[in-house]
């Protein structure tokens, strides 16, 4: 089994190759705005850094989300075209549970929030019991409209360090999301038979659109 | 012929999922998935509509193109993306696609602009582009007059609207007289029952001082909403007719005027129109009449091939494998404004010399 997992959900734009056992490299650069440029060369530094070739790997991980737009559709659609152009399958991976999986890895046990950025003054976040255990659907709300025993869970991610006010028991690891983490959690399910979620995009809010308010008359009325 | 290069095209700068597949001159596969009716409510596109849409049909389209022109992806010789300009976040769908199937297969990539590709797609319906190459691109997003030496190096802009781009104009007049979006084909539709010398309306910038070559179609726009507003509050009945093909003609008497012009006093002797534009009849009919006058030979692809399509950038990139010019490399950006004078994008590895405009450009790339 060779693993190439990426996740764009985030500013971190980052890449793993995972043989099954364990990570063989790992690629995270911290860049909210330059996925689009930052995601191939970034898998083909973790290629070339394990000494293996793009034809070797078995399947793709990808982060579904949710996470801000235009920087998930770079993972989503990279992910979508090797796995035709590889002709090996995609498996989608919400970007929460590979934060919660990261979590495990770095301590953390028992019940617990993740929440990242989801701008507008918002976080995503869902609940787990356990690293490989969401109890909650990923959903978007201001930090402070989320329920009291949430907010008392031990968390983890950038929407929780935003909102300290909020979320009271904050976790500084991990940080970022890590296409390592992504992977180890991926061939975990892969050894345990479960089914992955389609490689599609969890964008949890409906487009900006204003339909416009009737034509605007030129002459004054 | 076989060893011309075979070349996939993708273009997403707008509301087009475009996909097309060429060998040398010869169109094998135009593929494309549009979002336009997603968009008619709002009367316009809305930008993450069509993100949305083009990352849904991204593959299907690029499965349909490979099919339909019967090839593997295994042979191209290269796969060529709009890098620029249009929507950021559409234009990021495309160019990571491109990206990918490039860096898996093999293959070079060539992140070409999306004004250059507008004008080589005429190599697929009338072959080789003349050197240079006189062209007035006009659609929804440009009104351009191009002077293009080189089609895959050195493209020129002598001018360019100052306001509107001419395929607004008519979405929003079709507005104003109520016929939904898009405006173009609705608004050729009416004006052919109409008298297209019925009203006066004004012709931009084409006064003995005004710029040669520019465009304005904003005074236009407004002129014929007035006017309308007027007979309304009248209580007169707009003929809607008589409004579309004056307007029409105002838009298409300018146009073809300076393009013509602009022919002239460069000494080029044939005129490519394209863009989505190109597809109304008026303008066909008009350049056509006013080049046979001028003894300047028309080329003006088919509408299909005018309108936004993959097929275009694969031409494009067709003719840079030919012409032996450099891929990009794999860090290649998304350029929302993408200047018309680089006709590709060789990557970041070499800085751009448009950051101001650049960074702008780039504001909306997250989120
Ligand atoms: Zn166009």
């Amino acid at each position: 089994m060779l693993l190439l997992a990426f996740d764009t959900a985030t500013p971190a734009v980052t890449a793993a190759l995972h043989d099954g056992e364990r990570v063989l490299a790992e690629s995270t650069v911290i860049d909210a705005r330059r996925h689009g440029e930052l995601l191939v060369p970034a898998v083909d530094r973790v290629l070339t850094s394990a000494g293996r070739a793009l034809a070797d790997v078995t399947g793709i991980v990808v982060g579904v989300g949710p996470g801000p737009y235009t920087g998930l559709r770079v993972g989503l659609v990279t992910a979508a075209s090797f796995g035709d152009a590889l002709d090996v399958p995609v498996h989608g991976v919400c970007t929460l549970d590979g934060l919660a999986w990261a979590a495990g890895e770095a301590g953390i046990d028992g019940p617990f929030t993740v929440a990242t950025d989801a701008r507008r003054k918002e976080v995503y976040w869902a609940c787990y019991d356990g690293p490989a255990v969401r109890v909650t659907e990923p959903a978007v709300n201001r930090a402070a409209d989320l329920p009291q025993d949430v907010l008392a869970l031990p968390a983890v991610g950038a929407g929780a360090a935003l909102y300290p006010e909020s979320f009271t028991d904050r976790r500084p690891e991990p940080a970022h999301q890590s296409a390592g983490s992504l992977a180890a959690l991926a061939a975990h399910r892969l050894a345990a038979g479960e089914a992955f979620a389609a490689a599609l995009p969890l964008y949890l809010r409906r487009p900006d659109a204003q339909v416009p308010a009737g034509y605007k008359a030129v002459l004054p009325t | 012929m076989a060893d011309e290069p075979l070349v996939l095209g993708i273009e997403t700068s707008c509301d087009e999922t475009g996909v097309g597949i060429v060998r040398g001159h010869t169109l094998l596969a135009d593929a494309i998935a549009s979002s336009v009716d997603e968009h008619a409510r709002y009367g316009g596109v809305v930008p993450e509509v069509a993100s949305r849409a083009h990352l849904e049909a991204m593959v299907p389209t690029i499965q349909r193109a490979l099919k339909q022109a019967g090839v593997s992806a295994r042979d191209l010789d290269g796969i060529a993306v709009t890098a620029g300009p249009g929507l950021a976040g559409a234009l990021l769908v495309g160019v990571s696609a491109a990206k990918a199937y490039a860096y898996a297969l093999g293959k070079p990539l060539y992140g070409v602009n999306h004004l250059a590709s507008h004008i080589c797609v005429d190599q697929l319906e009338h072959g080789a582009l003349p050197e240079p190459t006189m062209a007035l691109l006009v659609s929804g997003g440009h009104s351009s007059l191009l002077l293009a030496p080189d089609i895959t190096g050195d493209v020129r802009p002598l001018g360019a609207t100052i306001d509107d781009a001419a395929g607004e104009a008519f979405d929003k007049v079709a507005r104003v007289l109520g016929l939904g979006f898009p405006g173009g084909p609705a608004i050729d539709r009416h004006a052919r029952e109409g008298d297209p010398a019925a009203i006066a309306f004004p012709r931009g910038l084409t006064g003995g001082r005004d710029p040669q070559y520019d465009f304005s179609f904003s005074g236009l726009k407004t002129a014929v909403a007035r006017w309308v507003e007027a007979r309304r509050r009248d209580g007169q009945d707009v003929p809607i007719a008589d409004v579309a093909a004056s307007f029409q003609e105002a838009v298409v008497d300018v146009l073809t005027r300076k393009a013509i012009r602009a022919c002239k006093d460069n000494g080029v002797d044939h005129l490519m129109i394209g863009g989505g534009v190109a597809a109304n009849s008026r303008l066909r009919s008009l350049a056509l009449e006013r080049c046979e006058g001028a003894g300047i030979r028309l080329r003006v692809p088919r509408p299909g091939l005018c309108t936004d399509n993959g097929a275009m950038v694969a031409a494009l990139g067709s003719e840079m494998v030919a012409r032996g010019r450099a891929a990009s490399t794999f860090d290649l950006p998304a350029d929302s404004s993408l200047p018309v004078t680089e006709v590709s994008v060789p990557g970041h590895t070499h800085e751009h010399t448009h950051d101001h405009v650049h960074e702008a450009g780039r504001e909306n790339l997250y989120g």
